[in-house]
This record gives C-alpha cells, sequence and structure tokens, in this order.
C-alpha cells in the first residue's frame, strides 16, 4: 500500500529569505550569537535560543567534514546513482549543511574534499533547488540570477510504502468472505461475537477464537448521509453510510445503505447484504458491494440499545 | 515525597516480522505476563501510557487499535507518546510523583517491519531543510561514526569489538534477534553497508512490544520483595540541526545522567540505547561509565532493536538486575532522534 500526502507549509521570515535566496541561485547562513555562521541559517540561536535574524551570504563551495557513501540510493533521495551523503562546512560558514555529493565513485570522496553546489535547472525556493554538490572541477555553478519574488510556502512530497499484514482473525473473515461467508469470533470471557474479528475482545482484552458464521443480514443502529463530495468517491452524494448490526453480532459494522432514498433509512430499518456477482469475489470486504432494506418491519429499539 | 520503583517488566521476542501493525497480537502476551509477574489485574493498573507511531504503522491513530490488548472496559485512564516508550514512562513517573495514580502499566510497540524503516525515520527531521532530502537513518549514523573516527574516539575494530561482545551476550538473551560467536575479525572481514557502518554495527529492523509495571511507595513494596527504586529520571535533546552539533560527542545524555544522578563509576550494570556500535562507545564516555561497569549484558540493542520499545525494555532490563538481586544500582539509557540527538537516563537502586 502506498500512502503519499504534498505537506504544504509556510516559511518564517529566515527560512523565507533562505528559500527566496535559493530561487536565486544564493545560499543564505546566519549568524548567530557568538558570532558563528551557519548554514543553513537557524531561525534560534542553538545557545541562546534567541530568534536570529543577521543573514549573510555563503559559498557556492565549501568542504566535507564527514561524508558516508550509498550504493543503492533509496526513493526520494537527491540521486538515483551511488553517491556520498556529506556533512559540508560552506565557505564563510561555520556549522556544516547536509546535502549528498556526486563523486561518481566511493574512492572520491574524502574529510576535507573540496565541494561546490550543482543547481537544479529551474530553482523555485526549495531545499532541493540544490541538486546536490559535487567535486571542485569542472564548470563553475549556475550564476545568481535576480527578480525572484518572495518564497513565502514550501511543498514537499511524502511518499510511503507499507506491507500490511492481516492477523489469523482477520485472515479467517477474509477467506470466508470470499466464499460468500460473515465469519465472526466469540470473546470466551465475556461471550461477545465481533465481526470482523479482531486481535483481542476490546472490553476483556483476551484473544478472541471461536468461530461464528453470522447472517448477511442485520439492524441499522446509527447512520449518517454524506452531502460532501471528496476526491475519489464512489457514489454522487447524497448518500448514506450507517452502522449495521448483523443478527447475532454484538459490535455493527460500516456499510453503504442503497436501493431507497436517503431520506428513507432510519435506526431500527432491517437490511440485507447485496453480494457482487460471485466470480468478482475474492478475499476482501468489497464483496459486498452495500446493503438494502430488506423489507422486513424495523427492529425495536431496545433489540439494538446497547450497541450504539 | 513520592518514591516511584519499576515493579514488573516483560517483553516480546525481537523478530524479523511479528503480528500486524496493530500491536494487539504482541501485545496480548506481554500485559499477561507483566501482570502476572505482579499479582496485578487490569483492573488495578490505574494508569496506562503508552508509545508507537503512526509513520511506523502506516496508520493514523494506530495507537487506539492497540487499546483493545487492555480490555479498556470499565473504561481506563490512557496516554499517548509520539516517541520510544521511554518517554511513555517518564509521562507515568510523573503522574506517580503528582500521587494520582499508584499504579501504571508502560508499553511500546512497533512493527518496523511494515515499511522501510531507514527511510520511514528520515521523516523525523526537520520538514524544511532535511527530511526533503530523504537522508535516511543508516547514512546519518555514518556521518557521526566517520566524525568519530576522524577525530580518533575509536577505531572501526573497536565498533566491531562492542558488536562481538553484544552478539556473545545476546547467546544469553531468548528475546534477542540477533547473537552469535564471531570474533571482531570475523565482523571485520563484511563489506560495509554505508561505510564505515557494517551490518554487525547496525541494529537488525526488528518487530516487538515491551511493557514495565511502575507503582508508588507501600504498593511497590507490597508487590516486590525487592522493587528497582527510581533514584533520578531525566531526558534532554540536543539541536536538531545535524550540521551545528558536534557528533562525537553527546551532550544531551551528559545533560540527562547528571539531572538524574548517575555516577558513572557507582552503577552496577547499565544498558545503552545504542542502535549503532559506535554510539555505545560515545554514550559511555558521555555517561562517563567506570571500566567495572557491566554494560548492555542483555546484548544490547546491536541484537534486538524493535522501535518504540526498545528504549523502555533497556528500563525495564536494568531494572531486573535490581528486581532480581543481581544488582543494587543500576542505569537504563533510551534515545531516540538522529545520530543520539535525544536522551534519557533512569537511575534504579535495591534500597
Amino acid at each position: 500500500m502506498e500512502i503519499g500526502f504534498d505537506y504544504t507549509r509556510s516559511l518564517g521570515p529566515v527560512l523565507s529569505r533562505f528559500m527566496t535566496a535559493l530561487a536565486e541561485r544564493r545560499i543564505l547562513g546566519c549568524r548567530g550569537s557568538d558570532g558563528r555562521v551557519h548554514a543553513p541559517p537557524l531561525e534560534y540561536d542553538p545557545v541562546t535560543y534567541a530568534p536570529l535574524t543577521e543573514l549573510v551570504e555563503v559559498g557556492p563551495a565549501g568542504t566535507v567534514v564527514t561524508w558516508t557513501w550509498l550504493d543503492r540510493p533509496l526513493d526520494g533521495q537527491p540521486l538515483d546513482r551511488p553517491f556520498g551523503w556529506a556533512l559540508i562546512r560552506l565557505d564563510g560558514a561555520d556549522t556544516a549543511m547536509l546535502h549528498a555529493v556526486d563523486a561518481g565513485t566511493k574512492d572520491q570522496m574524502r574529510t576535507g574534499m573540496r565541494v561546490q553546489v550543482r543547481w537544479a535547472p529551474e530553482p523555485v525556493g526549495h531545499i532541493r533547488d540544490v541538486a546536490c554538490f559535487e567535486p571542485i572541477g569542472g564548470a563553475a555553478p549556475a550564476s545568481p540570477r535576480s527578480g525572484v519574488d518572495p518564497v513565502t510556502m514550501v511543498t514537499t512530497p511524502i511518499h510511503l510504502r507499507y506491507r500490511h499484514t492481516t492477523s489469523i482473525e482477520e485472515s479467517r473473515y477474509l477467506r470466508g468472505l470470499a466464499e460468500g461467508k460473515l465469519i465472526g469470533q466469540r470473546c470466551p470471557a465475556c461471550g461477545k461475537v465481533y465481526v470482523p474479528p479482531r486481535g483481542a475482545c476490546p472490553t476483556c482484552g483476551v484473544p478472541t477464537v471461536d468461530d461464528v458464521e453470522l447472517p448477511d443480514r442485520g439492524t441499522v443502529t446509527t447512520f449518517c448521509v454524506v452531502n460532501v463530495p471528496f476526491p475519489g468517491q464512489r457514489i454522487p452524494p447524497p448518500y448514506v453510510v450507517a452502522y449495521v448490526l448483523l443478527d447475532g453480532a454484538d459490535i455493527p459494522m460500516q456499510h453503504l445503505i442503497l436501493g431507497c432514498r436517503p431520506d428513507e433509512v432510519r435506526m431500527g430499518m432491517r437490511v440485507a447484504a447485496v453480494w457482487r456477482p460471485r466470480e468478482q469475489w475474492g478475499t476482501t470486504p468489497q464483496n459486498i458491494d452495500h446493503f438494502q432494506p430488506s423489507g422486513e418491519p424495523d427492529a425495536p429499539f431496545d433489540s439494538y440499545a446497547q450497541h450504539l | 515525597m513520592i518514591d516511584v520503583a519499576v515493579v514488573g517488566f516483560a517483553q516480546s521476542p525481537c523478530l524479523p516480522s511479528a503480528g500486524t501493525t496493530s500491536g494487539v497480537e504482541l501485545l496480548v502476551p506481554v500485559f499477561q505476563e507483566v501482570l502476572a509477574s505482579t499479582g496485578l489485574a487490569k483492573q488495578d493498573i490505574d494508569f496506562w501510557c503508552s508509545g508507537s507511531s503512526d509513520y511506523l504503522a502506516g496508520r493514523a491513530f494506530s495507537f487506539v487499535n492497540a487499546v483493545d490488548a487492555i480490555g479498556a472496559y470499565p473504561p481506563v485512564a490512557e496516554s499517548h507518546v509520539e516517541m520510544d516508550a521511554a518517554w511513555a514512562l517518564y509521562e507515568a513517573y510523573v503522574k506517580l510523583l503528582t500521587g494520582e495514580a499508584r499504579t501504571a502499566l508502560v508499553y511500546g510497540f512497533g512493527k518496523s517491519s511494515a515499511g522501510q524503516l531507514r527511510r520511514v525515520l528520515a521523516l523525523q527531521l526537520d520538514p524544511y531543510l532535511h527530511a526533503p532530502l530523504w537522508p535516511d537513518s543508516v547514512s546519518i549514523a555514518a556521518l557521526q561514526a566517520r566524525a568519530g573516527l576522524d577525530a580518533g574516539r575509536y577505531t572501526e575494530r573497536e565498533m566491531a569489538e562492542v558488536a562481538a561482545r553484544s552478539r556473545t551476550a545476546a547467546l544469553g538473551n531468548p528475546k534477542a534477534q540477533v547473537s552469535g560467536t564471531d570474533t571482531a575479525d570475523d565482523l571485520l572481514a563484511a563489506p560495509y553497508v554505508a561505510d564505515p557502518l557494517r551490518a554487525h554495527d547496525c541494529a537488525p529492523v526488528g518487530d516487538g512490544a515491551a511493557a514495565v509495571v511502575l507503582a508508588a511507595g507501600d504498593e511497590a513494596r507490597r508487590l516486590r520483595a525487592r522493587p528497582a527504586w527510581i533514584t533520578g529520571f531525566a531526558h534532554n535533546v540536543d539541536s536538531p540541526a545535524l550540521g551545528v552539533r558536534d557528533l562525537t560527542s553527546v551532550p544531551s545524555a551528559s545533560a540527562a545522567a547528571t539531572a538524574a544522578g548517575l555516577r558513572g563509576d557507582e552503577v552496577d550494570a547499565v544498558e545503552l540505547h545504542a542502535p549503532f556500535s559506535h554510539q555505545e562507545i560515545l554514550l559511555a564516555t558521555a555517561l562517563g561509565l567506570g571500566d567495572a561497569v557491566r554494560v548492555n549484558p542483555s546484548g544490547g540493542v546491536l541484537c534486538g532493536n524493535p522501535m518504540f520499545s526498545a528504549g523502555l525494555s533497556r528500563i525495564g532490563l536494568a531494572a531486573e538486575h535490581v528486581m532480581s538481586g543481581r544488582a543494587d544500582r543500576v542505569a537504563g539509557h533510551a534515545t531516540s532522534g538522529p545520530a543520539l540527538q535525544q536522551n534519557l537516563v533512569c537511575v534504579m537502586e535495591g534500597a
């Protein structure tokens, strides 16, 4: 599963000037309370914690303070071929900046080596405007430019991949769905039936073990009408999302109620599952497309009052 | 002044892959073990506090799922930190000091294997200047390791000797993920993972959970013949700006040790949270540990580093030395952040 989000952040006065300068192909540091110049700049002094405001230009070349070598770069890193990570003390600065060094091979890297910035082709006012650093010896870095509007925001896309593992209980439930069954489990301590089954009974804290097959019909305990459109929405609003308490279960499951007008859905309404065509079934909750009214008389409030 | 002690500890085995991101499957047996060891039932716990991370789980509010493992009915008093559970232990310690609770159960859990841990950990860095470059946690540790080598703080052989000693010690620890009889020479023959770090210099990626029970005053005396009384507990943090720090020293660890009253020549055993071999050497210096101190008798986190519970386990393991009578005065240490940025020290005594 991949999750991602484009984080958009506002910049304070110090980082705004730093990012604006990057867009101009210049690197700014700041002068600390002890006279040291920090590049990249700090918003607050590392010794006195006072706000720092005096920015000074540094670089574009510097000296490697420490380094390592990465043979297999990871997603999102500055280079997609083997490169060095380094802390680089830029000329005019007293503390160091973390970045990548495009040195070609590891034997080119050493503490004390001289490097210079390589600018991204189209600077926008982001730390990635520094594409990487490179050993000094080739062409000089691209010249600064002017006329850049102040940069006040940065956007950084963050993408992570996860492999989710199903628990033993969840596996039974998913395998049951692939056969058109709803498999819950009963708590050995309090007797409550959970569907989908959980790793432990949330009331007693003990694992549930006994399988219980449940019917695919139940009672709407509570519901809401979705009126808000959002990206990825499958059904045009308005539509109803409800808690459905399957007959014999002690915990309701959330599902869609279709097959009637939203304003007809009510607490106590009896509903039945509408399964997708059998050839589309898999080990997934999506086998049940939605629930729809079963036509039975409404369940009395007392029959589900304990499950709200 | 209320006295607070560790009275119980349990941890799951550290495995390359175990359980789900909810933590429930790992926590249920750990809770049963730690409660049984103290004779307490869940109703006897006044305060629950946990440490875990949504970034490890890949889900928002993932710690809420783990509350299933408690069986939180009737409702419980509960809190959470998005940090190693050693910091949750600190919160619970303060809670007991206020007198608002007499017992607390603190737990940590994490499924490091669900994502790419060294990449996920880049997101603990500042989001403007560092995280957008995706500097992975192993590479950052390697920058620190080389700075220490260049400064003459240690050699690659001394780093390998830390790993070899840890692996040998872990032969006696059934919860360890890695153990073995390799010598430093054997280990030095391996290739670099991130020069100057080899695989043995880096904690393995593993999944696990742990729990510690705290009790105050007479309640602690009732539960244990020999509680591990907390005599000092402090945590400090260094600058998030990597390039500003002198990576060859650990001022925040020294400050925490001083604040916790740790005397490095007066403790019998210390469990250090050093996910990279060179960090054990830097920490021993920062904490002023004497030569007679037993460091990481468990094998340390180089032999099993389940994220978000490993720091808590350092304190639990150290406390076990006191509770069992093997030691009179011990310390547990936990770290968080890049290259030992945050450090916590808990000093415990038998009487």
